[in-house]
């Protein structure tokens, strides 16, 4: 049996886990593990910041289904994390984080660089570790890993104390996890499934409401396959983008605050919605309570403490969605074969189609007028011809990134969506780019956003690691100012940010990336189609986009889902007695 | 839709846990930040080697109360959880209450800690300290009569519960609450 130190099995460890990839910034206390990972098979990618190498692992993990790992050191490389831990908690995202502590005989003693960070990430964590002998390495790290992918997935964090980084044991590999409070229940009840079955048949207004979850557990087939089967309407949450595409006729794109109309009347006049893998965000329901009034409601999520949460299930499914919706497809066909055939629904998808004609998203771009926001997002989304992934994030850009990209395939979209972290973004594009460096990447990104984590253009520069981030730059805060200008009475606060400072076009030259820029429409495709043509180097295009367009549909905060805004030029809800629902 | 009007009720909760450095933190913790009032824990070793029980009393609806015994089955350290309904459960508290007996009052004390069966374990000139073991209702009747003389210090343990019956707590099944009636079982959860 070889004889390792702690560091050394550390990386045997990371190795036996099949981790190819990790972002980190070395430091005081996590110096012995840095050694080793010189002559270790597993690449470490150099970030600029702690909270860099963070959104980093979470782009990584979006973009590849793999868990991301980020390494930093005791105290504030720790502490940097803890956005991105408290980001990959709110969107299920698998993630190890790997920490160096202060030396054991001195944790608790206030030491430099000492911070309690097991004890700081409690509530931002699936849950952590603090290793204190050497011996419980490998073990640790393979239950941190089993932890962060399997059930509902989440960030780990393993705290290891420098001693114990220089320990020298004797190399062990745990065959199997044991871990007796923690046993994930992924298969679905069959009798639930037939029962849910059963309510699906007899609904006549049904829409499958599908989440981030689907995405998580790989089950964008099964859910074509059971959409399809069963002509139901799909909308897909802004964690689900990409796991239904939105090019199928059933897609009925996003709900939620700034969702389609289609998407968010159908789920309000729904007798019927089947909840997969998604939760019942506020963004999603508006007021609770007069959300979706009229339907009953399967819910199918892996986290029993999902179901229930903010809207009672009907029919509860505790499973993985990947195994519940082949069953419920299995069955479906059965029941549908038995009675001849999918029920008639043909009035409410007409009605569903009519939506859908009347109110498309929408914008105007004049020719010679202010370049909008919304031109620069379908131009890209042409020139690549949907074939990115694209990553926000988050704010204004966001939600048109989502509204105007078509997503058609899952793990095409990669964003901030539960803890809605500004500065995500250019980190997680890196990320993804690294974990798929035979996609395109695009970061939609705005001038705010932008700003608060742009130092990672230098790591893809020295990593080579190429993406294009596409400013939309309004030189504000906009949604904080569209927000101000809707429900505060257009009293502006803090919320200017200016064109020109910094200069995108020359802060992209100095971190050794392409600057480029458009301030009028016709200059757009000329711009994009520069930026794609340079594939060995990150590009960034100053896209200077009318600061006064709002994004909608907007449904207000705390406002009924009944009450949504089509447009700027109706701020009144539509309520045309000839769109009166079917029901 | 949700919770209609049940009303605030004590719960008593059962959880068993591994006993790993931090899990106290993270029950507690939990519960803070979900905002859900502790109105007593008490934790200590079982009869197996690595495994705690902590008793936690709560008061909260019924509704509440299935949210935050799901999220804490969802904590890796936690083996499983019980809800302790009165009539199923038998409950004990231990409190030591150090109350002022001078004079007549001495007597009278003596006498009420006779009724009640409650031990005195330390005496002075200006005071007594009692030793009250019993359901919490019991405890709470007899702090009420001391009440009168002077409390000069109280401390209580919370309470301690076990289910009535022949089955320890992992032989039992979690009632399980909102999804699939008598299917599932939250127990081992961690999701």
């Amino acid at each position: 049996m070889s004889r390792v130190t702690g560091a050394q099995a550390l990386f045997k460890a990371l190795e036996g886990e099949g981790v190819d990839l990790v972002f980190g910034i070395p430091g005081g206390a996590i110096l012995p593990a840095y050694d080793p990972l010189l002559d270790s098979s597993v690449r470490h990618v150099l970030c600029r910041h702690e909270q860099g190498a963070g959104h980093a692992a979470e782009g990584y993990a979006w973009a590849t289904g793999k868990v991301g790992v980020a390494i930093a050191t005791s105290g504030p490389g720790g502490c940097n994390l803890v956005t991105a831990l408290a980001d990959a908690k709110m969107d299920s995202v698998p993630m190890v984080a790997i920490t160096g502590q202060v030396p054991t005989p001195v944790v608790g003693n206030d030491a430099f660089q000492e911070a309690d960070i097991t004890g700081i990430t409690i509530p931002v964590t699936k849950h952590n570790f603090l290793v204190k002998d050497a011996n419980e390495l490998a073990e640790t790290i393979r239950e941190a890993f089993h932890i962060a992918s399997t059930g509902r997935p989440g960030p780990v964090l393993v705290d290891i104390p420098k001693d114990v980084q220089l320990q020298e044991i004797a190399w062990h590999w745990p065959e199997r996890v044991d871990l007796p409070g923690y046993k994930p229940t992924t298969k679905g009840n069959l009798r639930q499934v037939r029962s849910a079955v059963k309510m699906i048949l007899e609904s006549e207004r049904p829409v499958l409401y599908v989440g981030g979850g689907v995405i998580k557990a790989d089950a964008s087939a099964e859910l074509l396959a059971l959409a399809t089967e069963g002509r139901l309407p799909v909308t897909t949450t802004l964690m689900a983008r990409g796991a239904f595409p939105d090019t199928h006729e059933l897609a009925l794109g996003m709900p939620g605050m700034h969702g389609g109309y289609t998407a968010v009347t159908a789920m309000q006049k729904a007798d019927l919605l089947v909840a997969l893998g998604s939760r019942f965000d506020d963004r999603v329901t508006g007021r609770l309570a007069t959300f979706a009034p009229d339907a009953k409601i399967i819910h199918v999520d892996v986290d029993p403490a999902e179901i229930g949460k903010n809207r009672s299930a009907d029919i509860p499914i505790v499973g993985d969605c990947k195994d519940v919706i082949a069953k419920l497809h299995a069955e479906l066909t059965r029941q549908q074969e038995e009675a001849g055939g999918p029920p008639d629904r043909a009035v409410w998808l007409g009605q569903l189609d009519e939506w859908q004609r009347r109110y498309p998203y929408r914008y105007d771009q004049p020719a010679d007028g202010p370049l909008k926001p919304q031109y620069c997002i379908e131009r890209l989304y042409e020139q690549t011809k949907g074939d990115a992934v694209v990553v926000a994030g988050v704010g204004q850009h966001q939600m048109w990134a989502s509204q105007f990209w078509k997503f058609t395939e899952p793990r095409t979209w990669v964003n901030s969506g539960g803890l809605g972290t500004m500065g995500f973004a250019v980190p997680a594009a890196l990320g993804a780019k690294a974990g798929r460096p035979d996609r395109r990447v695009v970061a939609i990104d705005g001038d705010g956003c932008f700003q608060m984590t742009s130092q990672e253009l230098a790591t893809s520069t020295a990593e080579q690691i190429p993406f294009v981030t596409a400013i939309i730059n309004n030189a504000h805060l906009g949604m904080v100012r569209q927000w101000q200008e809707l429900f505060y009475e257009e009293r502006y606060s803090q919320v200017y940010l200016s064109y020109d400072v910094p200069d995108y076009v020359k802060l992209a030259e100095a971190y050794g990336c392409v600057g480029l820029r458009a301030e009028h429409p016709e200059e757009v495709d000329a711009v994009i189609d520069k930026a794609l043509s340079i594939e060995d180097r990150s590009v960034v295009i100053d896209f200077r986009v009318d600061d006064r367009e709002m994004c909608f549909p907007m449904v207000p905060a705390g406002a009924s889902n009944d009450d949504i805004i089509v447009g700027p030029e109706g701020l009144q809800p539509v309520n045309d007695p000839e769109e009166a629902p079917v029901a | 839709m949700n919770g209609n009007g049940q009303k605030k009720t004590l719960h008593t909760i059962s959880v068993l846990v591994e006993d790993k450095p931090g899990v106290l933190t993270r029950v507690a913790g939990l519960f803070a930040a979900r905002g859900f009032n502790i109105d007593s824990l008490a934790v200590g070793p079982t009869s197996d080697d690595g495994l705690s029980r902590m008793t936690i009393v709560v008061q909260v609806d019924t509704k509440p109360l299935e949210q935050i015994t799901k999220q804490l089955n969802k904590l890796v350290n936690v083996i499983k959880i019980l809800e302790l309904a009165p009539g199923d459960a038998v409950e004990r508290e231990l409190m030591l209450v150090k109350v002022k007996a001078d004079g007549e009052s001495r007597a009278r004390i003596l006498e009420i800690c006779d009724v009640f069966r409650v031990r005195v374990l330390d005496v002075t000139h200006k005071t007594l300290t009692i030793e009250g073991t019993g359901t919490p209702e019991k405890l709470e009747a007899l702090l009420e009569l001391l009440g009168d003389f002077g409390i000069v210090e109280l401390s209580r343990t919370g309470r301690v519960a076990l289910a009535r019956g022949d089955r320890g707590i992992r032989e039992r099944t979690a009632r399980a609450r909102g999804a699939v009636a008598g299917e599932q079982e939250w127990t081992g959860g961690g999701v």
